[in-house]
């Protein structure tokens, strides 16, 4: 009985914040107050034909979607080579490649926006996906590496075996087995760099910057509902994702196994 | 003499600085079963390795059909191959694994049906083919694997323990199954276990290896009733060590001054140190003293249903195995005396 009372106090603690968010989204008055006076969407109509978030959400899906796609193969191959490689330093390499996660963001922006403005990039997104691929990389590292651990290299013999090349073994064998691990690394990537905002508030401006930045900006020119209309949004499309992840490729499983 | 399908020539394989492999002279015959048998380490999974192209000889080379294949990669050297974990891939259908090398080899669709059902029928799996592998049993698992390993007519077949991870039961089933497959396709075959009695049960001939070397080549009987060295006889079967000293050609002098006649292949010189083995199903029990009789005190006594297990040890401490066909001639206990008959042809004279 006490242990239930102290998890519903969790799980109340931990969604109280965003349960208050979603609920002033549909306050009508211009105030962020709680509870909410009444139900209206115009803070909704406000954000969805506000043209900086538009341009934002634009920068966002560009940003996430580049990132994602370099990051994903290179993490993968990274995964293979500390997992399967004959690396001197394996555990040097691999505290490398997660290093990022330990790192403050403010260092990492700071050091970002020294290196574009030394570059001359400051003005370009590719600057903003470069620093996502790096601050993804280790979540797609992570989850792939746990998918090579747990393939048996007997499997890729047997393919050998049966006289499939080595490119074939990879397409054939390794691939299709590394596939949770591969979808775990993508959904990983894809919620981190969505939900990036301190690096990318150093190195983005006005036309580059993503959705977090636009709305970082926004609260602090003005305090309506707005910014809690696009939360909610924000929350929906993650949980979105998440749920289908986890429906249709058994994200449940990736972490079950072993 | 038949051909050699497989020959290695002076084969070995280091792992820094541990010789897996040494000077390694096999081969293997047009369609004989060819176990290499050995305790772990001895190197005989490695020597399959290196006939599958997995791993590559630090010196030798390696002949398939008198072809030189050593450093030809795995998938050009076209050998089937069985793997202790089964190695089933867990995506695909049994169909599909069974199919895997056809596809690779890009034989056509109808074919590969047609094929493929041949083989999954010769392991009688012919309904399975829709299931994926981890809905079978492991028996069944196993024989999907010979399925994929045969079904593209290998000119050998490479089997790596793979009856090691069965039940008891089953492994009896599939022994005498997987000798009957390999019967009737009449693939040459090359068997690694550490089993004796699948050895001995299902090979034309036996290498016993251990540290890396065949200790003895030769037909399951010839190792069995002639080994050649001591590591042999310990290996294979129960046996028991004598040490003697020959005082003539056929006699040998034994606790104390017991001496006991030898019918073996060779004349012993007088005044050699030799050791002979003997099966402890040979040894008998002896109603009284005799010719080739010695006493022996029983130390220990295993009751094993079909027969009784005797520990005992002679005049001169030297330990002796016995195996006792139940119901024994008289009741035996622990600290008794009995006779001991060690019939002169059974005698093996160890290297």
């Amino acid at each position: 009985m006490t242990l239930r009372l102290v998890v519903a106090a969790l799980v109340a603690f931990m969604t109280l914040p965003t349960v208050v968010v979603i609920a002033v989204s549909f306050n009508p008055t211009a105030i962020l107050s709680f509870p909410p006076a009444g139900f209206s969407l115009r803070w909704y109509a406000n954000v969805l034909g506000y043209p900086q978030f538009q341009r934002a959400a634009l920068n966002s899906l560009v940003v996430t979607a580049a990132a994602v796609a370099v990051a994903l193969p290179i993490g993968t191959l990274a995964a293979l080579a500390l997992e399967r490689g004959r690396l001197r330093g394996r555990n040097l390499w691999a505290a490398l490649l997660l290093s990022p996660l330990v790192v403050p963001g403010v260092a990492a922006g700071l050091g970002f926006l020294i290196l574009a403005a030394a570059l001359g990039l400051l003005r370009s997104r590719s600057v903003l996906i470069a620093a996502h691929v790096a601050l993804v990389l280790p979540f797609v590292v992570r989850s792939v590496w746990v998918s090579v651990r747990n393939l048996d290299p007997a499997l890729e013999r047997a393919a050998a075996s049966l006289g499939a090349t080595p490119w074939r073994v990879f397409r054939r064998v390794t691939l299709p087995l590394l596939r949770p691990g591969l979808f775990a690394g993508l959904l990983f990537a894809i919620v981190v760099s969505v939900n990036e905002f301190v690096v990318s508030l150093f190195i983005s401006n006005r036309v580059t910057e993503i959705l977090p930045v636009a709305m970082f900006t926004y609260v602090v020119n003005y305090t309506d509902p707005s910014i809690a209309a696009l939360s909610t949004l924000f929350i929906g499309a993650t949980f979105l994702v998440v749920w289908l992840a986890d429906r249709y490729l058994g994200l449940g499983r990736v972490f079950l196994q072993h | 003499m038949a051909k050699a399908v497989v020959e290695l020539r002076g084969c070995t394989r280091d792992y820094g600085g541990v010789r897996a492999v040494d000077a390694l002279d096999l081969g293997v015959h047009e369609g004989e079963f060819l176990s290499l048998l050995g305790p772990s380490g001895c190197g005989k999974t490695t020597t399959l390795n290196l006939i599958a192209g997995f791993v590559e000889p630090t010196a030798g080379c390696i002949l398939v059909d008198g072809e030189d294949v050593t450093g030809r990669p795995a998938h050009l050297r076209g050998l089937g191959v069985v793997f202790q974990s089964y190695a089933l891939f867990p995506h695909l259908s049994v169909f599909e694994n069974v199919a895997f090398g056809l596809r690779e080899r890009r034989v056509p669709g109808g074919e590969v049906a047609r094929r493929v059902g041949d083989a999954l029928e010769l392991v009688r799996l012919d309904r399975r083919g829709g299931q994926r592998p981890s809905e079978l049993s492991g028996g069944m698992q196993q024989r999907v694997a010979l399925a994929r390993a045969l079904v593209y007519r290998p000119r050998v077949v490479l089997l790596d323990e793979p009856l090691a991870a069965l039940d008891k039961k089953l492994r009896e089933e599939m022994r005498s199954e997987l000798r009957e497959i390999q019967r009737s396709v009449g693939i040459t075959t090359v068997f690694v276990t550490h089993d004796q009695t699948e050895a001995l049960g299902l090979s034309d001939r036996i290498a016993v290896m251990s540290r890396g070397r065949i200790e003895q080549l030769g037909a399951p009987r010839e190792i069995y009733d002639h080994p050649a060295t001591r590591f042999v006889a310990d290996f294979i079967g129960a046996s028991t060590v004598l040490r003697g000293r020959a005082v003539a050609v056929d006699q040998l002098a034994v606790a104390g001054d017991a001496s006991l006649r030898v019918a073996s292949c060779r004349a012993l010189r007088v005044g050699e140190e030799v050791e002979l083995a003997i099966r402890p199903e040979r040894v008998r029990l002896a109603p009284g003293p005799g010719d080739n009789v010695l006493d022996a005190r029983i130390e220990g006594l295993v009751y094993q249903g079909a027969q009784t297990e005797v520990t005992a040890r002679l005049g001169d401490g030297q330990r002796v195995l016995v195996f006792v066909t139940e119901p024994a001639p008289v009741p035996l206990a622990p600290g008794q005396t009995v006779h001991l008959h060690f019939p002169a042809a059974a005698f093996m004279l160890l290297a």
